[in-house]
């Protein structure tokens, strides 16, 4: 299918016999709400929308190409720039994958460290969606607010690893520096800080009944529906259908935290977005647990300098804040990969669009899509 | 490395800190300033009325000093529009910025950023003024002139304070109203000459949503005018003067059930007319961008700003009127500061309920807001009709 702004085809409404016309209402690359650089071809009649086909590939960096000519440490930083709102679980997911096929066995504090990382990345990563999908719904005020606390966890990375947003932090083998008692001191003012706040949210917008009003009913995907297309992360989740990497498929020691996956009842926007709040205060609990069981030892394992791969194949996946991150790697025994790929949530939740968009008003496909999360440098790579 | 912005400090114990200390000192001071200041200068309307015996007494012909006193009464009027966008502007910014732990603008000017506005209209005075190539030119410079000359005239029966007024009209509440409807046509002529998609929808959507709650706004406004028993609004603002058991004031917002119902009802209606979150939906910046003015730059988008801000204080003032007393003191012994500040008071309070409004609130989608209107508000309008009647019909038993 192409996006042509001619082919509009004249609609004949049925009530009251006048020839009426489609419009073509081409949204975005450069639009307030759609996330970075996606368009949207909506042909619209009125504003309902009759078609609606996402167009991507405005960010294409060639990610995947450029990691075949780059050693498995240079690959960490490519992997960062991925999703660049949750950049530890890019790391993670590629580092498990190299380690899967080097059979390195990486060491028990460095594991509870991602584990730190990746679930305190989550809770930044769902408070930039948590703000912008305020702004999307036309509530501002609760951006600033996520921002503010984000910038709390941004502070922990910088202290941590000198980087606010492309971290570099987990390495092939553990992780690049180690966290000192004022770092845990730290984390925990801030944990204490941001549980009071979640309740602030829930007051603000999640239960503000102009949101449920604009959410509640809007962007219904059932778990059927959700499961062909592929959805992952909170977005399948929301849907009712428990499926989580960390519990189904446990890395890093996740089966050892006690914490519950967050799911949805009916599928709509409010639950995809109640989802992540929810997964937020899980995380919370996951970095307590981890920090009270942070054991001295080893951050790094004994690894050679140069990395190079065995012969072969690995695929490993996590939950990354926007789903099932997978990364497969074809080594044909040499310095960089052969070939590999990047199995990015982003990308694959973004195709439901066209389906689930028909139908709504011109205002839902900004409720929609936010409600989604996409992050395009994951989308294009 | 330490931590650059922990708000933790800030939040355990605010009044700990010698700047929280220092800002609310400010503010006490600068009140207690303004309510000085304007218990010497007394009240407005007579000093207007020595200005008038001052050109009378010039030896001019009659016709020409009531042509001087229009073009006087007309300056300040839109001067005061004026001066509301500076001043609105920059109390909005304050206040979202203090809403959402900023500080908002601190630089211009010295003093909290009190240049920042004027600054801003500097900027957009000198900006380039840009006709899209595929805008029809005519209706396009039109559109913000028709969009700003209603609410300019929609103000000359509005009380500032005792006897202060532009224009005395016996039908003023009719008259705002009337005039107050002609701005959606500025509105939709920018939606449909911008030649941009966008902006056609933020237009037809204007032009639906403000011709509806247009009814409600009236309609909620109908007790009031039976409790006083005019559409003049220097009579709403009398009947109101006085008080219950010598200390509880008569505001028509303290009248049983209609008169807080109305109150809602016409805040609500008045939110819907002006463009505002929950309701700015014309201009829904996440979905149309800026809906019909997103063609519109320097001046001419900035007439449309003043025209948003100019109604909003429009509103202010009519709150302020119909249901708090004017310019009437909430106790009696504050009767020596003059009614202009009272009504000011009162009607900036009411526009912090606006701003109040937008940074809180998500927004509606066209068709909940068009049900909103027709199936609650508007019924529950004439509900509230009834119960006045009622509350009427017993108070005269």
């Amino acid at each position: 299918m192409s996006i042509n702004p001619m082919n509009s085809t004249p609609i004949r409404s049925e009530t009251s016999g006048l020839k009426t016309d489609t419009l073509f209402l081409n949204m975005g690359p450069q639009h307030p709400s759609t996330h970075g650089v996606l368009r949207l071809g909506l042909t619209i009649s009125g504003e309902v929308i009759v078609e609606a086909m996402p167009d991507i590939g405005y960010l294409h960096r060639g990610v995947e190409k450029l990691l075949e000519t780059r050693t498995y440490a240079q690959g960490v930083v490519l992997a960062d720039r991925l999703d660049y709102c949750s950049a530890m679980s890019n790391d993670l997911a590629f580092c498990l994958s190299v380690e899967k096929l080097l059979g390195a066995q990486v060491p028990k504090r460095a594991q509870v460290l991602r584990v730190i990382m990746a679930e305190l990345n989550r809770i930044a990563s769902h408070l930039i969606f948590f703000g912008t999908y305020g702004i999307d719904i036309g509530a501002f005020t609760p951006f600033l607010y996520a921002f503010r606390e984000r910038e709390m966890v941004l502070d922990l990375f910088e202290m941590c690893c000198g980087a606010r947003l492309t971290y570099n932090y987990i390495r092939p083998g553990g992780v690049a520096s180690d966290i000192n008692a004022d770092w845990i001191a730290r984390c925990r003012e801030f944990l204490d800080f941001f549980k009071p706040r979640l309740d602030e949210y829930d007051t603000l917008l999640s239960f503000n009944p102009i949101f449920l009003v604009r959410t509640q009913t809007v962007g219904i995907i059932t778990p059927k529906t959700a499961v062909a297309w592929g959805l992952s992360g909170p977005n399948l989740r929301a849907s009712g259908v428990n499926y989580d990497v960390r519990q189904a498929e446990p890395y890093c020691g996740y089966e050892q935290y006690d914490f519950t996956v967050a799911l949805g009842k009916t599928g709509s926007c409010w639950d995809r977005y109640f989802c992540r709040v929810v997964e937020m205060r899980q995380s919370v609990r996951i970095v307590e647990q981890a920090l009270s069981r942070l054991a001295s030892g080893e951050i790094m394992a004994k690894l050679p300098k140069v990395l190079r791969l065995p012969a072969g194949e690995a695929y490993s996946h996590i939950e990354a804040s926007r789903g099932d991150l997978g990364v497969y790697i074809v080594s044909d025994g040499g310095l960089a990969p052969y070939r590999l790929h990047f199995r990015a949530p982003c990308f694959i939740n973004l195709a439901i669009l066209q389906e689930i968009l028909v139908g709504k008003k011109v205002a839902d496909v900004i409720a929609v899509l936010g409600s989604l999360d996409i992050v395009l440098g994951e989308v294009d790579r | 490395m330490m931590p650059r912005s922990w708000p933790t400090e800030v939040w355990k114990d605010p009044w700990s800190l010698p700047r929280y200390r220092a800002g609310a000192l400010w503010l006490g001071g600068i009140l207690f300033g303004i309510v000085l200041i304007s218990a010497v200068v007394g009240e407005l309307c007579v000093w207007g009325e020595k200005l008038f015996a001052f050109l009378s007494h010039l030896g001019l012909s009659v016709v020409v000093v009531d042509w001087i006193w229009v073009l006087v009464k007309l300056g300040c009027v839109i001067g005061l529009i004026v001066a509301n966008g500076l001043w609105a502007v920059w109390w909005e910014r304050k206040i979202s910025a203090h809403m959402q732990s900023r500080l908002g603008p601190m630089y211009a000017g010295g003093f909290h950023g009190w240049a920042q506005t004027i600054l801003d209209t500097v900027k957009l005075l000198l900006k380039e003024d840009i006709t899209p190539a595929s805008a029809d030119k005519v209706l396009h410079a039109l559109a913000p002139v028709v969009a700003i000359a209603p609410c300019v005239i929609a103000f000359a029966p509005v009380l500032f304070g005792k006897e202060l007024a532009a224009a005395k009209l016996d039908i003023g509440v009719l008259y705002i109203f009337a005039f107050a409807g002609i701005s959606v046509i500025g509105i939709v002529m920018a939606g449909w000459a911008s030649g941009n998609k966008y902006s056609l929808l933020g237009g037809l959507r204007a032009a639906a949503q403000i011709v509806s709650y247009e009814l409600p706004r009236g309609f909620s406004v109908v007790p009031i005018i039976m409790f006083a028993g005019s559409l003049d609004l220097a009579v709403i603002d009398q009947a109101q003067a006085g008080y219950w058991f010598g200390f509880f004031p008569r505001w028509f917002i303290f009248y049983p059930v209609a008169g807080q119902l109305s109150f809602l009802f016409f805040l609500i209606a008045s939110v819907a007319e002006t463009n505002r979150t929950p309701f700015d939906i014309p201009e829904a910046e996440s979905e149309l961008v800026a809906g019909f003015h997103t063609e519109f730059s320097g001046m001419k988008w900035s007439l449309f700003f003043l025209t948003e801000y100019g109604y909003v204080m429009l509103a202010s003032f009519l709150l302020a009127v119909f249901f708090f007393g004017g310019g009437a003191a909430p106790l009696p012994f504050l009767r020596f500061i003059p009614s202009w500040i009272w009504m000011m008071g009162k009607a900036m309070l009411m526009m912090f309920v606006f701003l109040w409004f937008r940074w809180t609130f998500p927004r509606l989608r066209v068709d909940q807001l068009m049900e909103f209107n027709w199936k609650f508000l508007l019924p529950w309008c004439f509900v509230n009709i009834a119960v006045a009647g009622l509350i009427l019909a017993w108070g005269m038993r």
